[in-house]
Order: structure tokens, then sequence, then C-alpha cells
């Protein structure tokens, strides 16, 4: 008799989920699915609303990643004004950015993973979570909260308050960087140096513990998307799209962020309030038989720290570039790094960079520069705003009429992107431990955190929140409930 | 002119015949809330958050359009009138869509800043979610009925300080939205000067600067006691800009 195997909540993420398994007669794994179970509704209820306001509004879509809302809403603003911002203020949003992904890394990994990679997948659930961490490793939790702490106080520095800063606009931001606020944001660069490097020596040295779960989780060759610098470098604020396979081809090499509709579409299923994007030139390609026009799962591709360091061709500072190259023999040479579990190690990376671009970013004497904002009216009737959040590749997409009032909102959040993706490696991880039917606690983490290694922001992505205690539910092939088990 | 004595919150005060209430409150430093009412625009009574209580009379008087009496008793601030306060500032929030959180007013509001005052944390009344435009048509400002209380601010300082009566109030009850000229796209009135003293005098965000982002608006009122000065008493310049 086939049965359905439901994870619900998955707990450690930014938002609510539920996982589904579904057994076939034999009591082995059919299908996997990673539901999406709220729904917010951005993209409708900005309609009438002026696109001014949208850096405002959209930043509430997330309260830990706010500041990626802000710069892709900002650049969707200054291509309705039709402007180019003035230089220190594109450097300034940068310094913003770049210290949003150091936030939002060190929280994922420090805090969300921690627990499991510390700790280890079996331990007690009691145990396995940010108090059992500071229980045992009270060292390396303080070092999480530090370090997050560092990109935290950067985003307040610069915008006024950490959480929805108002700072960033259409045409550029606020207020400039004042000489003394420099140097604050100096004095608090070194410590984020040493946890950092700290980090990246306690994930190398924890490889040889995992190496069934790298081999795992999430390991299978899709695309990468991601922006890069007009020369190939790591790029997080503006750039080009760049899309490359599984075996390291470049599909697109450049692709200017605004056309980005010729390559992406977006599938809906009824089971998830998750959208899936995928890259139509692929999905056609794959179209079966005449039957269908595409077949879109064959566009899945990844976002995010993983996809960013298997696109570029270089990051572009001395120590990421050096770990950059570390990182790239975890793959055959020339081809990317497919096993999702290296999310982690990619997010500490970037993390390096971020901090060593944000230290050669303050040296530079226009940064303190005054003139910040420019001014301009509607000129363009559609804005497309691009950047890199800390989870992948942010679109907004603004259609307004004469009087820059919204008419049309399109939102691409970077969860989104991974969300085939992450379907795969739910059914990757549950195929691989699931045999005969038999679920274990420990099992169903391993599921929940093949999810964790996306980082997924869920609130972000359909805009919802949620609370965290698990459900797991076993549903026969007439969809009775045959067993349950609940996680306070 | 000759002088009144009156009782207010059980202390004798004296005023001058002509008065009105809340001009007598406001000079001893009696804090009744007001939104309506700005100093140098005519009384409208529209709000009613400066009602008192006043004996011999079941019915509580707006204090703006009320003039001081011989012999009046009043009280300001009886449990009564904080709890009719309270509602009327909770009916206000459900009316229209407010959200303090993404305003061009944030921290610069009256109508937050009155509901603060008066602790008002939340709204007992089910919402309307009213579904109203923003005019974005005219080349420097935007209206946006949202966060319109229909105060008639706006209405008043067009007509009578700056002499061009583009705005007014169309509609009837909780339908009213203010209007311009003969309810046409702000961006195509011939009457509107583009002067912004309509703007300047929006207690909330109704009425904003075109590009102005998130808690970024701040509205000045001098400029009213500027004209009225100069237009009643001949005074044209202040010491030290004060």
């Amino acid at each position: 008799m086939s049965k359905t195997i439901l994870i619900d909540p998955v707990t450690r993420i930014e938002g609510h989920a539920k996982i589904t398994i579904h057994l076939d007669e034999d009591g082995q794994v059919a299908d996997a699915r990673f539901h999406v179970t709220e729904f917010r509704g951005f993209e409708k209820f900005c309609e009438g609303r002026s696109f001014w306001e949208m850096p405002g509004i959209t930043a509430r879509i997330c309260g830990i990643c706010p500041v990626s809302h802000l710069i892709a809403s900002a650049k969707a603003g200054d291509a309705i004004l039709g402007i180019h911002i003035p230089p220190t203020a594109a450097k300034l949003r940068r310094l913003m950015n770049w210290a949003q992904i150091v936030q939002s890394h060190a929280l994922s990994f420090f805090h969300l993973s921690g627990p499991d990679l510390l700790l280890g997948m079996d331990s007690d659930p009691a145990k396995r979570n940010l108090m059992g961490l500071v229980e045992k490793y009270p060292d390396v939790a303080r070092n999480g909260i530090r370090l997050r702490r560092f990109g935290q106080k950067v985003i307040e520095i610069l915008g006024g308050r950490s959480v929805h800063p108002a700072w960033v606009v259409p045409g550029g931001v606020r207020e400039p960087l004042s000489d003394e606020n420099r140097s604050k944001i100096r004095r608090m660069l070194p410590e984020a140096f040493d946890i950092i490097g700290l980090a990246l020596d306690m994930l190398k040295d924890s490889f040889d513990h995992f190496r069934e779960e790298e081999a795992m989780y999430g390991n299978f060759p899709s695309l990468y998307m991601g922006l890069v610098t007009p020369d190939g470098g790591l790029e997080h604020y503006d750039g080009l799209l760049r899309v490359v396979d599984s075996d390291g081809a470049v599909l697109e090499a450049g692709l200017p962020p605004a056309r980005f509709r010729e390559i992406l579409g977006e599938a809906v299923e009824p089971w998830s309030y998750l959208k899936f994007p995928f890259y139509k030139p692929a999905a056609i390609r794959e179209a079966q038989g005449g039957r269908s026009t595409l077949h879109y799962p064959a566009g899945m591709y990844r976002v995010g720290p993983l996809a960013r360091l298997n696109v570029c061709d270089f990051a572009g500072t001395p120590r990421a570039d050096a770990e950059l190259r570390e990182f790239r023999r975890l793959a055959p040479r020339g081809r990317p790094v497919a096993n999702s579990f290296h999310y982690h190690y990619a997010r500490l990376i970037e993390i390096l960079y971020a901090l060593e671009r944000i230290a050669e970013t303050l040296d530079d004497p226009s940064i303190t520069d005054k003139r910040i904002r420019a001014h301009a009216d509607v000129n363009n009737m559609i804005g497309v705003g691009v950047s890199e959040a800390p989870r992948g590749t942010l679109f907004h997409e603004y259609h307004v009429d004469e009087n820059g009032i919204l008419q049309k909102v399109n939102l691409i959040i970077a969860t989104g992107q991974n969300n085939l993706a992450m379907n795969r490696t739910v059914k990757q991880i549950a195929q691989y431990h699931i045999k005969d039917g038999k679920v274990t606690e420990a099992v169903l983490n391993r599921i929940e955190h093949g999810i964790r290694l996306y980082d997924p922001c869920l609130s972000c992505s359909t805009h919802a929140v949620g609370q965290m205690p698990m459900v797991v539910e076993v549903y026969d092939a007439g969809g009775k409930l045959v067993d349950r088990v609940k996680r306070e | 002119m000759s002088v009144v004595t009156l009782t207010i919150n059980d202390e004798l005060v004296s005023a001058q015949e002509g008065q009105t209430l809340l001009s007598v409150l406001q000079e001893r430093g009696i804090e009744v809330p007001t939104l309506c009412h700005l100093d140098g625009l005519s009384e409208r009574g529209g709000c009613r958050l400066c009602m008192v209580e006043m004996e011999g009379s079941g019915r509580l008087q707006a204090a703006c359009v009320t003039q001081v009496q011989e012999g009046m008793v009043v009280y300001t601030h009886s449990e009564r009138l904080v709890k009719y306060r309270r509602m009327i500032l909770e009916l206000l929030f459900s009316e229209r869509n407010h959200v303090c959180a993404v305003c061009v007013m944030n921290g610069n509001c009256e109508l937050q800043w009155e509901a603060a005052q008066i602790g008002m944390d939340h709204v007992r009344y089910e919402y309307l979610n009213p579904d109203l435009p923003m005019d974005a048509s005219h080349e420097r400002f935007v209206i946006d009925h949202n966060r319109c209380i229909l105060c008639t601010r706006c209405v008043r300082v067009c007509d009578e300080i700056e002499g061009a009566h583009v705005w007014d109030v169309m509609g009837r009850g909780v339908n009213s939205r203010v209007i311009v000229d003969l309810n046409q796209p702000w961006g195509t009135s011939q009457s509107c000067t583009s002067c912004g003293k309509c703007v300047q005098v929006c207690p909330t965000g109704a009425l904003f600067s075109k590009g102005a982002t998130v808690a970024e608006m701040e509205k000045q009122h001098n400029f009213l006691r500027w004209i009225l000065d100069g237009r009643e008493k001949k005074i044209w310049s202040y010491e030290n800009g004060k």
C-alpha cells in the first residue's frame, strides 16, 4: 500500500513549509514534495501605489533581508526615472548590500545550520537548536552572533536602523556616510575577519564527517545563475546575468538583467504557493514529442552562494579568490560544484569576500562624498531592478503609468528560483535514507537540512511568516492517516 | 471688549468675550487634541476631538466652535471625553488605509501623534479597507486619499489664504472625498497655483511632495502666521527670522 509521509512544518528556515514523502507499494520513496503553505500577495496589493513607495513597502516582505528588497526596488525606481545615480550612492548601496550578505549568511550558517553541523544530524532534537549550540559550543555561538551583529551594525550605521532602513531610495541614498561613521565600521572589521577565518577552518575540518551528506544532499546536475561583473567577477549589486550548465558550459555569458524575461519563465503547481521559475531555453529544448511546448523542470537552475561561485570566473579579492580556488577543487576540473551541501562553504566564502570589499570600499576617498541622490520624474514606464540577495538573484519589475502609479508588479525572489532544486534535494535525501517505509526522527531532520542548505526565505518568496513545532503524518494511498509523530 | 468669567476643570478663568473656548484652553496650557483646527484658518468643528463637557448641557461641544460665555462650567478631560476621543481616532484609522510604517509622514504625522498621545494601541472597529486611488498627476505634489481624514485644512487654506479654492469636498459621509476643481486629476487643474500651501497644512501623509519616501516629509505651518501677520497687522519682518 502506498503511503505519504508529511513533515509539517519544516523548522529552522525563514517561513512556513511542509514536506510530503510519497511511498510506493513496497515502502520505497516514489516522490517527495516541498510545499510552501503561506501566501502574502505583495505583487497584487502594491498595484495602485506609487513606485516611490516601493522600497519602503517591499522591504517589509522580510525582516532578515529587507536590504535586498530595498536595493532591487530602488534600482527598479532608478530605471523608471531613467537616471544614473551618483557614483558614491552606488558605492554606499553596495556597502549596505555586502553588510546584508554578512549578516544573513552568518545567521544561516551559525544559527540555522550550525546545530546540525556541530551537534550532528542524529543528535537529540531537544538540544539540536541554537540553545543546544550555546551550551556545547559557546564560542562558536558567540562568534555567530558577533558576526551577524557586525552586518546589522553596518546597516544601522548607514541607514539609521538595522531592520527596514528607509535609506535606499530611487535616485540614490538619503544620507551620506560621515568620516566618523566610516571609522566606526573600520574598527569593527578585524573581529569580523577573525571570526570568518575560524568558521572557514571549522567547516573545512568537518568535511570528513559529512562525506555521506556531501554525496547525497542535493548532488545532481542543474543549471546555475547569478550576476557577474562585465569581466566575469563575483557580483552582488549590479552587472550581467550569467547561466552555466552542469558541465561548466556558459549558456548565457552576460545578459543585461532587464532582459531576464527572455530566459526565465515561471510555472505554478497546485500544491505550493511558491512558483517554479525555470530557464526557458532548456525547457523548450526538452519539450516532449510535441505534446507540450515546455517541459519546465528541465529548466531547473540554482541561485545563491553556490551558484554565484559557480558562474563567476573569479571573486576579485585576494583571500576570497584563494578560497574560491580551493572550493573549485571540490568538483572535477572545469565543472561547477554540484553538491548543494557546499552552499555552506560558498556562504562562508561570500562572507569573506563581502568583508574584503567593505574594507576596500571604506578606503575609497569618495565614499564620504555628499552628492548621493539624483532627482528626476517618470521617464520610463517599465523598470526592472536586479541585485544579488543573500539567497540568490532578486528581480523587481514594475510597470507604471505616466504618473508613476503601479499598474503591475512582478517579484522573482531568490528562494523561488531554487524551488525545483529544493524539491529534487528532498527527493534525493528521502530516497537515500528511507528504506522500506521506515522513517526515523534523524531522517526527518536530514531531509529538513536538505532544505536548509538553500537557506530558503519563504516569507520573501511567498511573503509568509510561521511558527515551528513539527508534525509528521503518514498517509496511506487512500489519504487516510495511519501514523503521526509530533515534535514540540 | 468685555471680560467673561467661566469655570474650567473646577478653576475660575477669565476670558475675552467672543473668544473661542479652544483658544482659552490653549492660552492656559490645557491640552485638548485637535486635527481639523489650525491657527490661522477658519474653524470647521469637524473632527470633534476637542469636544468638552458643559454643565447643564447633555451634548458635548467642540471647543473650537464654541464661544466663551459668562458662567460657563467646562470639563475637558472627563472619562467620557477621553473614551470618545479615542473612539473618534479609532474610527478615523478604520475608515481609510493608514499604514504608518510605509508613510511619508511616519514620525511627523498629527494623526499618529494624537493616537499615541491618547494611548490608542489597537482599533476595535472593523477596517473598511476602501479601494482609494492616489493622484500623482501634479508635477510636484501627490494626494493619497487613503491617508485623508477629511479635516478640510487644504480646502480652507486654498480658499482663505491662497484665494484659489482649488480643493473642495464631494460626496457624503464616509464616501466624502476632497477633489480638485470639478473632480479632475490634480495635474489638469487650471486654478491650482502649485503654491503647496495645502501640502504644508495637511496633518497626515495625504498630501505630500512628489519623490518623498518613508518618514521623509515634515510640514511647516509658519507661513500662515507670516502671511496673516502681514495682512492683518502689517508686520512684515521678524527679528532673527522669528
